[in-house]
């Protein structure tokens, strides 16, 4: 049935080449794309087609022997995810090989209609299953991009820094749901211990909404860190943040509260028995002096 | 006098990463009805609040956020529907302190102190409807 197949064998750089001129205008408008490594691209693709045993179906892409050509067009696709390609730009790819090879069908059967028509039929349906295995292969390529990136934000979120010599911080950034805030609490807790802190401080800065459960979750890190021994200042808390605890009923009270972070530091120095002092303009000059 | 509905959108609250959609898509739509930063910031926090009851008592749900006008103000409604078992003691329910889910129990009456308006209608076994507004 495959008569095509050997055709394609036969003439590969002519096909490559029709088939290159179809592609160029549609990658080189994006520029997200060399057009030599489309080249050799294509190139791959096209002797994965022909290098299969010539009696290979063309109707059934699940077969072993189109096996290679499946794992490149899935590498392909997955790649494309990553460069910015939009899905039907993918499955463009794959679809604009139909143009040269219903050239060459043409060519070497235009005078037998009927021939001509099975062959196109046959080779219609093989690059739509391609395309539709392209588009799968992309669609899990940006799967794995979005679960990968919600991975790093997880963890990008949840930085604990060391201030001072016994004092960290915990700059909170974005939406606090459950997964989240357990990791927070983790890092926190596991951070007072390593740095044998004796004051935490939780910035809130960088939350926008601050509900009961989130307040809970805070409440409940804070808790834990003071079993353990450090002390909590909850600071960033914003205008319309406040107004909205007010609102909901939230007991804060009970909690170290600052307006900025600088306020918080400044406090947590002062529990450590330390303060920041300005250094006079004389003994500036003095200690200058001294160095040189 | 009647509210007149100028636009809906409809959420569909299934999970918790939906409780974040319902609560950004309610910013969205205070932002464009220039409410100031606190107001925007309650409505925000009520919705969340909500909808998480919505989630986790009712079983899941919907909300319909509404731009509302009456007469010359304008305002936003938020509509949260659940089929869940529904609130028997509504009274109870809206006190501070009271919680069958392990939470604080300010969820209910929080809200209705961030919003203008605050309706509960809710039969055991009927699901839930809370309709809350906040005018500019």
């Amino acid at each position: 049935m495959s008569n095509l197949l050997k055709l394609i064998q036969e003439s590969r750089a002519s096909v490559l080449q029709n088939w290159m001129e179809g592609i160029r205008d549609l990658s080189r408008r994006r520029g997200l794309i060399d057009e030599r490594e489309l080249e050799a691209q294509s190139g791959d693709v096209l002797s994965a087609i022909a290098d299969v045993p010539a009696d290979t179906n063309l109707s059934n892409i699940d077969l072993p022997a189109w096996q290679t050509l499946k794992e490149l067009l899935g590498t392909l696709s997955a790649a494309r995810a990553v460069q910015g390609f939009s899905p039907s730009e993918t499955a463009l790819f794959v679809l604009s090989l139909k143009q040269p090879l219903f050239e060459l069908a043409r060519k070497h059967w235009g005078n037998k209609a009927n021939e001509l028509f099975s062959e196109i039929t046959l080779t219609n349906d093989f690059i739509d299953k391609l395309a539709l295995y392209t588009t799968d292969s992309y669609i899990h390529g940006r799967d794995q991009v979005i679960s990968r990136q919600q991975e790093e934000m997880l963890e990008l979120s949840t930085p604990v820094v060391t201030l001072w010599d016994g004092i960290v911080a915990l700059p909170l950034i974005g939406t606090l749901d459950s997964s989240r805030t357990q990791v927070v609490m983790e890092s926190l807790l596991q951070a007072i211990v390593q740095t044998n802190s004796r004051v935490a401080i939780i910035d809130i800065t960088g939350v926008p909404t601050v509900d009961t459960l989130v307040a809970q979750h805070l409440l409940k890190t804070i808790t834990a860190a003071r079993l353990m021994g450090a002390e909590c200042i909850l600071s960033g808390i914003r205008p319309q943040i406040a107004q909205t605890i007010v609102h909901l009923g939230i007991n804060l009270e009970d909690v170290t509260t600052k307006a900025k972070l600088s306020d918080a530091f400044r406090l947590a120095l002062e529990r450590s028995g330390r303060a920041v002092v300005r250094v006079s303009k004389a003994n500036t000059s003095a200690h200058a002096a001294k160095e040189l | 006098m009647a509210a007149t509905v100028l636009k809906t959108e409809t959420i569909h609250i299934k999970s918790s990463s939906d409780v974040v959609t319902a609560r950004q898509q309610v910013r969205t739509l205070a932002i464009e009805l220039k409410f100031s930063l606190v107001d925007q910031t309650k409505i925000v926090t009520a919705a969340s609040e909500l909808a998480r009851n919505t989630l986790d008592h009712g079983g899941g749900g919907e909300m319909d956020v509404a731009v509302v006008e009456n007469g010359i103000r304008r305002g936003l409604r938020l509509t949260f529907r659940d089929h869940g078992p529904g609130i028997a003691d509504i009274k109870q329910a809206l006190s501070d302190g009271f919680t069958t889910g392990g939470g604080m129990g300010l969820g209910l009456g929080g809200s209705k102190r961030l919003m203008n308006e605050f309706d509960i209608h809710s039969q055991p076994g009927a699901g839930t409807t809370i309709t809350a507004v906040r005018w500019k």
